[in-house]
């Protein structure tokens, strides 16, 4: 029965981290069918930006949930405005463009930290269930997961800001008839987007640890699930999470954490056969 | 002169340099450069396999290293099983080959769109490096070759003439190979983008609606050069494998798959030997700044000699500002001092 | 009664919550010319679309000579003699003029044959001068005519025009009236049209749709004198039939 618990706990978790990694990448390719390669540097930046200032003495909270999501939400603004602009429309060229951003960030964070696992140590402690410990700290990740798949669909279905950014997404020259600027509102949505992942990046970093390259692990993982979603922002993250998360994890318990991920790709991989529009291309249609 | 004179006046060009290349290089240079010459040639067939993939076939694939790794580890695994090499030589052609046309049925059949194949071919690539990659015990074998994991496989033994096993190819012999490989690849390939297939994949790659509503099924088409391209990368793998007589699995990386994806932006997609200049340039540029940039060194130098800032900074310049690629891009402005040709293929 | 060339029974086309096409039921015999006319949105390109194949229907079905091609993929229906010259043109814009029809030539021919077959076609439809130029650089009419002169290169039996005429010059609209009349010597036409001049010009029986349904059918004449479908024009009914 403990074990059953323990369990499902893992499996939770591993659908709240997939879709709170996965959310900043739907906003980007759902809103503007953008393919950012660079997502899974994203997610490293922000492990490294809250270690660093969690080094310089911010407490870890603050570090992970405020320094994080700002500093790679300006980094994404940043990239926006000198890279993806140029790019809209022309979606090879945008993951070209992104692959390319994703080595030389790689580069770059390789020559100011160095080739080394940087730790944070998870804190929160451990509790118990029944005979098995469990870190606390995977309740913690689960619960922003909540906290922002949630924020993000109050955002998009309750805001003036939400609105906005889907009236221009749906249409872009009616909203700029109607007095919205366009372009503006990519950018504050890439940076949005970027933002998100940066806080996921830091928050999840506590668990593994944060490299240079780590961003190959997350990125295949993250963009099989926004695909496998579809046009829906938080339903289809969620559903794919809910989906894949559950089994790579069970694969993963089941034999190796090698043969979970293959079991992600071929779930995918016929998700999409089958689905090819994504799981909100059927089911939850015109959800947000 | 005329479009087809140019043409041929090109051709030719390329099989007098490729000759002189092939013949010059181990007279005129010492076996350090000859060795280096050679895995320029033999990343060049691997740049060509997905110059008609992607360049004529219009196919994003994103994980041509993995045709690549299965074609180096084919090799190794079936020559250290079998002991003569006519046979692992076959496998690591056919095994790619098989993998890409299973992969291709799924993914053209299923009308998977451009974008989704170039996520799934990634996918792929990844799980390969990761499966191999963690298969470092003893337990991890194939009849008598251990995978080695991250360590690689080692020691594995050279090509021989078909049925001579004691006629192994040395060092000038691997160069001689890969050097004759290549031009044989870059004129194989011409004559098949001229034949009716080849000319079949460019129109579909131009516009698959209409080439679909004139009677041409692109799922086929596509599957057959996804797969051509697969085999090609294969044999490179097998050379390359044969060039160090050693294969680990950061051939499946995504580094490689990169710089791959780089060589043929570059050179210039929809030309065969942009994506030979591409990748040859790119080597070269790497290796002479990586070579001036001992580690832990600070300032310019460290930052030259990283790789992937450097490939990544190029990639997002090419793709911004020069989009076409070097050749096309000369090409255009060679057709604004020329008179105007008709478009053909280089 | 001879078997139709094209017929389609309940033909409809649902997407999502939208019924672009509904219930129709259409027949064309082999060598005629139908006309087919409608306001915006009457569903006729979203009809074209299912007897191609680019589409398939939600319901009904599609026969050609009798054969159930309903949902068949677009190449077999292709190969089966169905030929369409799309609303937007839909070209090789990266290639040559003879390059396309070239590859439209190579289904029917092999050697030598093929370039003799181009340069009629290019003869044809009075594109010679610019047989090396790239089509997508051409004037919006002169790639009208590289579409059909590649349509008209795979020798179907049925050609499609989804407004053959659309942003031509007069002088244009006549040399694509006089291409109309050569084809139909030899083959079916479903032509698709706003240019009232232009049906006159070339129809004998017209179709015309509204609302994703088949209105009326009536010759030419009797069409154009009809209230209700000058009604459906200006949109003063809402459903007719």
């Amino acid at each position: 029965m403990d074990l059953v618990a323990l369990l499902a706990i893992q499996v939770v978790y591993a659908i709240a981290s997939l879709a709170l990694m996965s959310v900043g990448l739907a906003i980007i390719f759902g809103m503007m069918k953008v393919i950012n390669l660079a997502h899974g540097e994203f997610l490293m930046l922000g492990g490294y930006a809250a270690i660093e200032a969690n080094r310089f003495g911010l407490s870890i909270w603050v570090a992970m949930l405020i320094v994080a999501p700002i500093v790679v939400g300006v980094i994404g603004i940043i990239v926006e405005r000198t890279i993806i602009r140029w790019l809209y429309g022309r979606m090879i060229d945008t993951m070209l463009a992104t692959w390319g951003l994703s080595l030389f960030l790689v580069g770059l964070t390789t020559a100011i930290f160095g080739n080394t696992t940087v730790g944070l140590s998870a804190p929160l402690g451990s509790f118990e269930i029944g005979q098995y410990r469990t870190s606390a700290y995977t309740l913690f990740v689960i619960g922003v997961a909540i906290v922002v798949l949630g924020g993000v669909l109050a955002i998009l279905r309750f805001t003036k800001l939400g609105l906005i950014a889907r009236g221009t997404m749906q249409n872009a020259n009616m909203a700029a008839a109607l007095g919205v600027n366009p372009s503006r509102v990519y950018s504050i949505t890439f940076g949005v987007g970027a933002a998100l992942t940066g806080l996921a990046g830091a928050v999840v970093a506590p668990v593994s640890g944060i490299f240079p390259t780590i961003g190959a692990a997350y990125v295949a993982k993250c963009f099989i699930t926004v695909i496998g979603g579809g046009a829906s922002i938080v339903m289809g993250t969620a559903a794919a999470s809910t989906l894949f998360g559950a089994v790579n994890q069970i694969a993963t318990y089941v034999s190796t954490p090698v043969f979970g991920e293959v079991a992600l790709l071929a779930a995918a991989i016929v998700l999409i056969r089958a689905l090819p529009q994504g799981i909100t291309g059927r089911f939850f249609r015109g959800s947000l | 002169m005329s479009a087809r004179a140019l043409n041929r006046l090109g051709l030719a060009l390329v099989a007098v340099v490729g000759l002189a290349v092939l013949v010059l290089v181990p007279r005129l240079f010492d076996l350090d450069v000859v060795l280096n010459v050679t895995v320029y040639m033999i990343m060049a067939v691997l740049a060509l396999s997905l110059a008609l993939v992607w360049g004529f076939g219009g196919i994003l694939c994103f994980g041509q290293s993995a045709f690549f790794g299965l074609g180096a580890y084919t090799y190794a695994i079936a020559m250290i099983n079998i002991g003569e090499s006519t046979a692992p030589l076959i496998l690591a052609i056919l095994v790619p080959a098989t993998f890409a046309a299973l992969l291709g049925y799924f993914i053209f059949y299923g009308r998977i769109s451009d974008v989704y194949l170039g996520v799934i071919t990634l996918t792929v690539t990844l799980i390969l490096f990761n499966s191999i990659n963690s298969t470092a015990g003893p337990e991890f074998h194939i009849g008598s070759a251990k995978l080695g994991g991250f360590n690689g496989v080692p020691g594995i033994p050279s090509l021989n003439v078909p049925f001579f096993k004691d006629w192994q190819i040395d060092l000038e012999g691997m160069f001689y190979l890969s050097t004759a490989s290549l031009i044989l690849t870059y004129f194989g390939l011409r004559a098949l983008l001229a034949s009716y297939f080849g000319r079949t994949i460019v129109g579909i790659r131009e516009n698959e609606q209409r080439a679909q509503l004139l009677g041409y099924d692109p799922r086929i088409y596509k599957l057959a050069t996804f797969t051509i391209g697969a085999a090609l990368a294969g044999y490179a793998g097998c050379l390359f494998a044969n060039w160090g007589n050693f294969v680990s699995p950061t051939i499946f990386g995504l580094a490689q798959s990169a710089q791959i994806i780089i060589w043929v932006i570059v050179g210039g997609r929809g030309t065969l030997i942009g994506p030979i200049l591409g990748c040859v340039g790119i080597q070269w540029l790497t290796a002479a700044l990586g070579a001036n940039a001992p580690s832990g060194d600070a300032g310019w130098q460290a930052l030259l000699g990283n790789v992937p800032l450097i490939l990544g900074a190029i990639l997002v310049a090419f793709v911004l500002l020069v989009p076409k690629g070097i050749v096309p891009t000369i090409g255009g402005l060679e057709a604004l001092l020329i008179r105007p040709r008709a478009g053909a293929s280089r | 009664m001879s078997v139709p060339l094209i017929e389609t029974r309940g033909l409809g086309m649902r997407f999502g919550g939208v019924l672009a096409v509904r219930d129709v039921n259409f027949a064309l015999g082999e060598g005629e010319l139908r006309c087919l006319i409608g306001p915006n949105g009457a569903g006729k390109s979203t009809f074209f679309k299912m007897l191609t194949g680019q589409l398939k229907p939600t319901s009904g079905t599609v026969l050609l000579r009798g054969e159930d091609v309903t949902g068949a993929e677009p190449h077999d229906i292709a190969r089966r003699g169905v030929g369409i010259k799309t609303q937007v043109p839909s070209v090789f814009d990266g290639l040559t003029v003879r390059e396309n029809l070239w590859l439209a030539a190579s289904r029917m021919h092999r050697g030598a044959r093929v370039r003799a077959a181009v340069d009629a076609m290019l003869e044809r439809v009075g594109l010679s001068a610019v047989a090396s130029r790239l089509v997508g650089q051409l004037a919006h009419g002169q790639r009208q005519w590289v579409e059909l002169g590649v349509v008209l290169s795979t020798d179907p039996d049925l050609v499609l025009l989804d407004e053959p005429a659309a942003g031509m010059t007069d002088q244009e609209v006549l040399r694509t009236v006089e291409l109309v009349r050569y084809i139909n010597k030899t083959k079916a036409l479903i032509v698709v049209e706003h240019d009232m001049q232009f049906i006159r010009m070339i129809a004998t029986k017209v179709t015309v749709f509204n609302q994703g349904a088949v209105l009326i059918e009536d010759n030419v004449e009797a069409i154009m004198h009809n209230p209700t479908v000058r009604d459906v024009y200006l949109g003063k009914q809402a459903a007719a039939a």
